[in-house]
């Protein structure tokens, strides 16, 4: 494989991943999120090893299993086991209306070209076109923790952020130490067993998981 | 003077013509296959016209001259359309007179007459269709002239025959702009050839109708040459699709050696196309009106993903 199709195919899924992103900002149904997520996992995890292997990093290959195990594997899995024991509705439901949130994630497409284009001027690797479509995907799940209402979303939304920032790394340095790579996987890992603990607080308190119950929240009068 | 362009121009609209009612007769004969019935055959559509040619005109009394005129523009437009449009050849005398973008507003003025025929005579279903057909184009224009852009950009050119040339001419080459261009426009030619997830053609359900309502009121000749039309427009919308994003097979000069070839290759196209129509519209129901905002948005969405990504990936 020689560096100009390596470069085709890292730029190829660079734009599935932006798709997917696009994708699970405008899907409606929580399962087909959880799918999006997954997929978008996938196609990082393959560009990784695309990119491991034309730049010769063997520990990106590591880095690109351990996607393939969190984020395609483990997450999406217990995110499903999440709302099935939950009971949560199937419904995503938004802040935004629909076609609002899409034409606002282009604007932060163009905002994040405009952003990254000096500094992928100065880059000479090949995954350096990609380094503006990773920071829209980082962009992008910002937009969608801001823009839903139900728990279980707004963590859909910090883990496709989480996916945009390795993607970042892996397009403009050729991914992190694997040290680093390592403590954040499994901080991701805790992150989302202690989130489903959350879930089970915030559900057992407010019988919902909509995040607008909290405005209820009030400190207690303290009686003397 | 070299004649031999004009006559194989001639040609390629005849074919448009011919072949226009075998494709809508082909994904009827494919989706009564697929839902277990019997189907009515391939030239069916081809009686219906005949028929439909030899009625009588049944005109309302306050009917104007728009109204008369429709039918005539509308098939006017989509020969027209069927001579600049690259099908068998790209050496086509009328190709350098108009671009991709006047394709599309050749397309607007037929649908712009038909909504004012639609409300002309004063029914309420033509009024109903008229508006929900400007709904939907007011939304699928933007999207389909961004998907246009994002073709254009990628082969320097708005003119399709040049578009097809430099496909040619090019190395193949892995290009995210063009397949977010590709999705988009097929979003765009179901909702502008009114296919199932936007409009069902089959129906005359008055709540869900849209280019039906609108022709309600034609008989006769004026309804054989409004549905031929509509069939044209099917034909032509694939066939700028295939232009536009994969031209393999029109002949690259002006000669007849190459026609067969390239007729063999269309009709190959037009039936693969038809069998994914028919996948498409077996796998989707009907969408609710006040949906097609988020699927045309999410075709303008692709659109303009593909244009970014022109400019921040190629």
């Amino acid at each position: 494989m020689d560096l100009n199709t390596a470069a085709q195919i890292n730029s190829f899924l660079a734009a599935l991943v932006l798709l997917t992103a696009f994708g699970m900002l405008v899907q409606k149904r929580i399962y087909g999120l959880i799918h999006l997520f997954a997929w978008q996992g996938l196609f990082l995890a393959i560009n990784t090893a695309i990119v491991g292997y034309v730049a010769d990093k063997h520990h990106l290959y590591i880095s690109s299993l351990l996607t393939l195990s969190l984020k395609v594997g483990l997450l999406p899995y217990i995110l499903h086991l999440l709302i099935h024991r939950l009971k949560i509705h199937k419904e995503v439901e938004t802040v935004i209306n629909i076609p609002m949130t899409m034409l606002i994630g282009i604007v932060l497409v163009i905002f994040s070209y405009h952003l990254m284009a000096p500094v992928t001027e100065l880059s000479t690797l090949i995954t350096r076109s990609t380094l503006a479509i990773a920071l829209a995907t980082v962009m992008i799940g910002l937009l969608m923790m801001i823009t839903r209402r139900h728990a279980v979303t707004q963590i859909i939304g910090f883990l496709a952020l989480e996916n945009g920032l390795f993607f970042a790394a892996t397009s403009a340095t050729y991914g992190m130490p694997l040290v680093v790579e390592l403590g954040v996987a499994l901080d991701v890992l805790i992150a989302a067993f202690i989130f489903g603990i959350f879930f089970f607080h915030i559900h057992t308190t407010f019988d919902s998981l909509d995040v607008e119950q909290m405005v209820r929240l009030r400190e207690e009068d303290v009686d003397d | 003077m070299n004649l031999i362009p004009y006559m194989i121009e001639l040609l390629q609209v005849i074919t448009l013509l011919t072949v226009a009612p075998a494709l809508v007769g082909w994904i009827r004969m494919l989706k009564c296959w697929s839902q277990g019935r019997m189907s009515a055959g391939l030239l069916q559509p081809y009686r219906d016209l005949f028929k439909l040619f030899a009625k009588d005109i049944v005109l309302a009394e306050n009917a104007s001259w728009i109204f008369r005129f429709t039918p005539y523009l509308v098939f006017g437009t989509g020969i027209l359309a069927g001579g600049i449009i690259p099908i068998l050849s790209i050496d086509l005398p009328l190709a350098p007179t108009a671009d991709v973008i006047v394709i599309v507003a050749l397309f607007a003025i037929a649908r712009f007459f038909t909504a004012l025929a639609g409300m002309d005579i004063g029914t309420a279903f033509g009024g109903m269709g008229s508006s929900r057909e400007m709904m939907i184009a007011s939304l699928a224009e933007p999207a389909i002239l961004m998907a246009i852009f994002t073709v254009s950009l990628t082969n320097k050119s708005t003119s399709l025959s040049q578009i097809v040339h430099v496909i040619y001419s090019g190395q193949s080459v892995l290009r995210p702009s063009l397949a977010f261009a590709f999705l988009a426009f097929i979003l765009i030619a179901l909702a502008e050839t009114g296919r199932i997830p936007v409009d069902n053609p089959a129906t005359h359900l008055e709540l869900t109708m849209i280019h039906e309502a609108m022709i309600l009121e034609y008989s006769g000749r004026h309804l054989a040459l409004v549905e031929w039309a509509g069939m044209m427009k099917l034909s032509l919308f694939v066939m700028l699709g295939i232009a536009s994003f994969a031209p393999w097979g029109i002949a690259a000069r002006g000669s007849f050696i190459a026609i067969p070839s390239a007729l063999l290759f269309m009709v190959l196209k037009l039936g693969i196309v038809g069998v994914l129509i028919v996948l498409i519209e077996t796998g989707l129901a009907k969408m609710r009106l006040f949906r097609l905002t988020e699927f045309l948005g999410a075709a303008f969405l692709l659109a303009t993903l593909g244009m970014l990504s022109y400019f921040m990936l190629d």
